[in-house]
């Protein structure tokens, strides 16, 4: 099995309003197609770790490896491009620009990404939208939706660029169980069937009980 | 076995999406687009209203002046330095000291010699348009008992009336009726009206120095300054010549009309020199008018440049508001791969897209505006010749106007969308 992510000693300190170490020395790697939650308690440094391995946050020491790809040093503009072919991300909160239909939200990552017609990307995205059951509501504007039905349309947007990798910050935290339980279907789905890699920030222990492997942090350390 | 399929790229689509976005931002907030976009409006209206209405009273100004006033007018001007003495030759080669205490000007005739010569001369110059010789003097006109203090000017009808185009202000009659009657005149419309005098009406003439001459009123102008029309009269350079018993060849000034008057400057210095008489260019004469224009210059510039900077400061406000409030999806753009460029394009497009649209609504209201005040009669009066207020539809101020209008949004919203480009999504999609 291919490596999807590889990390090797990650270090990473706040400034503000004091010096703190929030990661020590993290290593470990993870296999395409793997469905990983990590968990731990608040302020364990589970939220900043994925936003290093996200290219979002670039400042620390160690080494990002994903897909093959070295991320530590590339230029910001690199990092764009890189974030939106390879990652797709899905919040707690959806984020979903309010002027824009859900099936408009889906695209806007892959009309940027400019690699297909506007015909072929709306195609697309109705297909991913189809796949959350959300494809009833495409033409709908984003702040017409309710909540569950929002996060949904988050994780089509996610998926619109064939991303190696989703990396999500408590995607359920704003779900009721019912909600939730769909949510971690589709990213199970989409690990086991699509060989998408899922990194997945959570508080659900449930969540995490069903996965292939739980990665727990304590005060920035992995145990 | 997983080789990246590579699709040529279109550019296009990932070029539109952050116009499209902008346009989204601009189409979901229309009133606040519409205020921002009126600053602008109101703004660029204002100053092609006021450039059009300034440069149109400059421009009358410099009409009516230059309608009296000749590009240069050579004349013989009165010598003051009386310093020079006859006892200086009685008592020359002795050790002498000679001083006249207070001496009496003497009688010097003020015509320019070698008239013909300087006018022959003249005509070959390059860049010259008209040469007209004049003899001026002052008269009494009598018609009845009533006699009025004026000016007549013996001239060459047909060359002073290419200097000022005179058939243009002909109230009654054409300049050439002076050429065709004997000792006609063409009488200046105030002063035909002070002496109550008509057409065909017969009107004396009487010199300082006594002699007079009776002339028929041949035609009536109006320059459209009273200074002139009230007092000045043309007569036939032989009849005034004769009017002031002088010689054929007696011509005190020389006026001339150039192809080009802005060149009058220097060419008023070159025959200065040359003929060795004063040479005095239009400017000159009228520096006041020049400064006046000057002024209003001035002065439309600082109010039209703080009207678009009270615009832009609006913009500046509006596009920080919006950014503001637009800060979750800018963080969401980034994470998804948007770059600090894109964030950029989508706010500055917005922002310049008001200044453009506010720039191209403003020109319409400003002609509109410019138009309306060219069709509002200006108050009458005695002084200046105006039916409407004086308004320039000049191309170039409209153009101005345009690039002002997108240059000032441009670069008041610049700063808010390079402030948005560098917004760290992190601090946001952490919530």
């Amino acid at each position: 099995m291919s490596i999807a992510l590889q990390v090797e000693k990650l270090n990473k300190h706040f400034h503000e309003p004091e010096d703190f170490h929030v990661l020590h020395d993290i290593s470990f790697s993870v296999n395409k197609g793997e469905f990983v939650p990590v968990i731990g308690k608040s302020g364990c440094g589970k939220s900043t770790l994925l936003y290093l391995l996200s290219t979002l946050d670039t400042n620390y020491d160690g080494k990002i490896i994903i897909n093959g790809t070295k991320v530590t040093g590339k230029s910001q503009n690199e990092l764009a491009r890189f974030r939106n072919e390879n990652i797709g991300f899905v919040f707690q909160f959806h984020f979903l620009l309010p002027e824009f239909t859900a099936l408009e939200n889906v695209m806007l990552a892959a009309l940027k990404l400019g690699r297909l017609s506007k015909t072929e990307i709306e195609e697309h995205a109705l297909d991913k939208l189809k796949q959350l059951q959300m494809d009833g509501f495409a033409h709908k504007l984003s702040t017409k939706l309710s909540g569950g039905q929002q996060q949904r349309v988050a994780i089509a947007r996610a998926l619109i660029n064939d991303p190696v990798m989703i990396m999500a910050d408590e995607p359920t935290g704003n779900l009721d169980s019912g909600n939730t339980k769909i949510v971690f279907d589709i990213f199970r789905e989409l690990s086991r069937n699509k060989g998408i890699t899922v990194l997945t920030v959570t508080h659900d222990l449930d969540f995490a009980k069903h996965a292939d492997r739980v990665i727990e942090m304590i005060d920035g350390r992995i145990i | 076995m997983n080789m990246p399929i590579l699709l040529p790229l279109r550019k296009s689509s990932a070029m539109n999406v952050d116009t499209l976005i902008a346009r989204r931002h601009l189409m979901a907030n229309k009133k606040q687009t519409l205020v921002a976009m009126l600053g602008v409006t109101f703004g660029i209206a204002m100053f092609i209203l006021m450039i059009s209405f300034m440069v149109g009273v400059n421009q009358f100004m410099e009409d009516t002046m230059l309608s009296s006033v000749p590009d240069i007018h050579i004349y013989n001007d009165i010598k003051t330095d009386y310093s020079a003495s006859i006892a200086k030759d009685y008592y020359k080669n002795k050790n002498t000291l000679i001083a006249v205490y207070h001496p009496k000007p003497k009688q010097i005739a003020l015509n320019i010699k070698n008239a013909d010569g300087i006018i022959n001369d003249l005509k070959t110059e390059k860049g010259i348009d008209a040469v007209s010789p004049m003899i001026s003097t002052q008269v009494f006109y009598s018609y009845g008992p009533v006699q009025i203090n004026g000016y007549i000017n013996g001239v060459n009808i047909m060359e002073e009336s290419r200097l000022y185009d005179l058939a243009g202000k002909m109230t009654d009659g054409i300049p050439e009726n002076l050429l065709t009657s004997d000792r006609g005149i063409i009488m200046g419309h105030g002063l035909a009206d002070k002496l109550n005098l008509k057409m065909g009406d017969m009107v004396t003439l009487a010199t300082p120095t006594g002699t007079t001459m009776r002339c028929r009123v041949v035609g009536l102008f109006k320059i459209g300054m009273s200074a002139i029309d009230n007092i000045r009269s043309y007569v036939n350079l032989a009849d005034a010549q004769q009017l002031m018993g002088r010689d054929k060849s007696y011509i005190t000034d020389i006026d001339i009309k150039l192809r080009d008057n802005t060149l009058a400057t220097e060419k008023s210095i070159a025959f200065t020199k040359k003929y060795n008489y004063k040479a005095e260019d239009w400017q000159t004469a009228n520096s006041s008018i020049t400064a006046s224009n000057i002024v209003r210059d001035t002065l439309t510039m600082v109010v039209s440049i703080t009207l678009l900077v009270v615009a832009g400061f609006g913009i500046y406000n509006i596009m920080n508001m919006t950014i503001k409030n637009k800060m979750k999806d800018i963080a969401i753009l980034k994470a998804q791969g948007f770059a600090g460029k894109d964030i950029v394009q989508i706010f500055l497009s917005q922002s310049v897209f008001i200044g453009l649209l506010g720039a191209i609504s403003g020109l319409i209201l400003g002609f509109l505006l410019s138009f309306a005040l060219s069709r509002v009669p200006f108050p009458k009066n005695d002084f200046v010749a105006l039916n409407f207020f004086p308004v320039i539809f000049r191309p170039s101020h409209y153009l101005f106007g345009l690039v002002f209008g997108v240059i000032t949004p441009f670069i008041a919203g610049l700063m808010p969308s390079l402030k948005a480009s560098k917004i760290d999504p992190v601090i946001i999609l952490r919530g």
